[in-house]
């Protein structure tokens, strides 16, 4: 889960990382009383997940409350590479600046442990330094049990190269920096820039914070950071009711059980669809290994609750779960749905594999559901979805 | 031969006295795993019911292995406790740990591989959030229906547990000597490599099948090893071409993160390396049946 900048900021400051004061609102006129709050003037930053919102206008100075109000209005509502700004920080304008940072904590999978970057060279995405100036950059492996300690933050000061004069404030930061990585279960925390000001203080001036929601039973507060205004209201019900489902752009419904077979599912309707006007996946549905009637209806509500959707490809292989009881829970959900009033109008094809999958097949024959189609192979299944989705 | 799990490996069970733990019990047991006890401080003492017989529960992981000579302990405990009960195995130095659970948090992950490290290696972890591994005929560790396939000659590694089981069955008439359902997490303890290694080196292995998914560089990193390592067929499969960037894909590490990760780098990686990767399951099985049959 990535977080917006003040959500970043706040974890900051939570841990001790130096930050700039600011606030977050949602209309133009709070942003009068903040900004004189914080002396007169201010910054106004759009809070967007994406980089570039500076260039794409969405940072600008005001010089009085009055600005703030209207630069707020400028920005709010404004759209930042596809990104609608709900929000906007009034921060504390920042100090002179006199020289720019980067520092970071991140999961590195390839090695499965943790990684610091971090250079003098900040400002800019790492990423470009990295690709035109490899050597400003330096990566430091993080023993996942030794952590970061002040010994730890020296060496990543000293690779790095930092002028003697902030080594020690940076090196205090990179601290406070790995305890909010850790204690907040992130993957991923940047603050870019780190800046040295005039007075010869270190800041952090902007930050990402990606969180591990796999740990959300540690952090109930978690459930509070996510976007709400930004999903998709069909992921935002799916999410609800406890399912795995991600929005596509296609007009073939999946619902599956499993995550690499849903997967694999959908690259199968995209190629299938490349024969039957160019159709495509609407959605990730991983309904996993249970299956039963109620959790088949919920997916298959929300499915048929999107309007994109043409057909429906149902594609289940029983494992543990056997298959006479997916039919009979597709059987029941169909059920459930018409007496919820929701009538089914879309073509459901199913394929049903596996452990007792003969068993299952007939289960759904003798139903005899009149939009429901059975097909017994993936690659067939996929193509009689794509081609009743082109129709 | 099989790799990692045989019919002698003695497994012990932790989280036996749980709902799924008892469940999966009752299935490996059915498959002919030689299951000799079940750990959980709380009921330490007390023997559980199944029908092949009496199955004690100890304190620990320690006492469990001291008691019976157990080699491989299969993990049912939720997520929150995951990260203690790895740990405790990998403290025993247990050879083979199976962390089917689902939802650990990444770094709870890091840590017990950490320490599995530290320790010298001397306790295999598979997964988490994997379907833990079978080999037919011999022992079935974690949730693998046993009754897909038969003993045979494939060799099978994958990120996911349901690809693993649709492979399984489009080849079941050949059979397979191991399969490892090594997980989807973004950081998990074996690897492809390992994998490929052990099925590389077990004379019972004529082919392997390799199924990833996007996410990170592991098959990438595989491709690499095949090129230089495995003299053996491999066939493989990606799942996730479609899959838009910065989602995550059911699988916690099953998002493709800028132009990182994507199915198509990995399916040009391997292929660079000499493997047939079919563009769907069904496609990819024959593949492998027409390299076998020469």
């Amino acid at each position: 889960m990535d977080l917006f900048e003040y959500q970043a900021r706040d974890l900051f400051a939570k841990h001790g990382v130096p930050v700039l004061a600011g606030e977050v609102i949602d209309t133009p006129e709070a942003a009068r009383e903040i900004t004189e709050r914080l002396g007169g003037k201010s910054v106004v930053k759009a809070q967007v997940k994406v980089g570039g919102r500076g260039k794409a206008g969405g940072v600008k100075l005001a010089a009085s409350a009055d600005e703030a109000v209207a630069r707020a209005t400028d920005i709010l509502g404004m759209d930042i590479k596809g990104h609608t700004v709900h929000k906007v920080m009034i921060a504390e304008t920042a100090p002179e600046i006199v020289e720019e940072y980067y520092v970071s904590f991140l999961l590195d999978r390839s090695n499965r442990t943790f990684l610091s970057i971090a250079s003098v060279e900040g400002g800019m995405e790492i990423e470009e330094v990295a690709a035109t100036r490899p050597e400003a950059v330096a990566k430091i492996a993080i023993d996942a049990i030794e952590g970061v300690d002040k010994a730890k933050a020296e060496e990543i000061v000293a690779a790095a190269k930092f002028p003697a004069e902030v080594a020690d404030q940076v090196a205090d930061v990179l601290v406070k920096l790995w305890e909010v990585f850790v204690k907040e279960d992130a993957l991923l925390v940047e603050v870019n820039p780190l800046a040295k000001v005039a007075s010869g203080a270190v800041l952090a001036l902007d930050g990402k914070v990606s969180l591990d929601e796999n740990a959300e039973f540690r952090h109930p507060d978690f459930a509070e950071l996510h976007d709400r205004a930004a999903a998709n209201p069909l992921e935002a019900a799916a999410k609800a009711k406890g399912l795995n489902y991600v929005k596509l752009d296609g007009e073939v419904g999946i619902i599956g059980n499993g995550a690499g077979l849903v997967m694999s599912t959908l690259d199968v309707v995209a190629y299938a669809g490349e024969k039957h006007g160019n159709v495509k996946p609407a959605n990730f549905l991983d309904i996993g290994g249970g299956a039963s009637a109620e959790v088949m209806a919920n997916g298959l509500e929300i499915i048929l609750g999107d309007p994109d959707v043409k057909s429906v490809f149902v594609n289940v292989f029983g494992g543990i779960t056997a298959c006479d009881e997916v039919a009979n829970g597709i059987v029941q959900a169909l059920a459930l749905l018409a007496s919820k009033g929701e009538e089914v109008t879309k073509p459901l094809v199913v394929r049903l594999d596996g452990n007792n999958a003969e068993l299952g097949r007939k289960i759904l024959s003798d139903a005899n559901h009149p939009l429901v189609q059975r097909v017994d192979t993936m690659d067939g299944a996929a193509d009689k979805a794509a081609e009743l989705a082109a129709k | 031969m099989a790799i990692f799990l045989t019919k002698d490996s003695k497994v012990i069970v932790q989280g036996m006295t749980g709902a799924t733990g008892m469940k999966h019990t009752t299935l490996m047991l059915a498959d002919g795993t030689n299951i000799v006890g079940g750990v959980n401080p709380r009921k330490a003492g007390t023997t559980v019911t199944f029908e092949q017989g009496d199955v004690p529960v100890f304190g620990s992981v320690k006492e469990a292995m001291e008691a019976t000579g157990a080699d491989v302990t299969v993990i049912f405990v939720p997520e929150k406790f995951t990260k203690d009960a790895v740990v405790e195995a990998i403290e025993a130095e247990i050879p083979l740990a199976v962390v089917i659970t689902e939802g650990v948090a990444v770094h709870d992950t890091a840590a017990f591989w950490a320490l599995a490290q530290a320790k010298g290696n001397k306790t295999r972890i598979i997964g988490p959030n994997c379907p833990g591994l079978i080999t037919p005929g011999q022992s079935n560790a974690g949730i693998i229906p046993g009754d897909i396939t038969k003993p045979g000659r494939i060799g099978l590694v994958s990120k996911s547990g349901t690809l693993t089981y649709q492979m399984m069955y489009e080849l079941r008439d050949i059979g397979f000597s191991s399969a490892v359902g090594i997980g989807g997490d973004p950081i998990i303890g074996t690897t492809h490599i390992d994998a490929l290694a052990a099925f590389e080196a077990d004379p019972d292995t004529d082919l392997i099948v390799m199924i990833g998914e996007i996410g990170g560089d592991a098959e990438e990193r595989a491709a690499a090893y095949i090129e230089k390592n495995v003299t053996k067929p491999v066939v493989g499969y990606v799942a996730g071409f479609t899959a838009p960037e910065g989602k995550t894909m059911g699988h916690a590490g099953a998002i493709v993160s800028g132009s990182s990760g994507t199915a198509q780098a990995k399916k040009e990686a391997l292929e660079a390396a000499g493997v047939k990767v079919g563009k769907t399951p069904s496609e990819t099985a024959r593949l492998a049946r027409s390299i076998l049959a020469g």
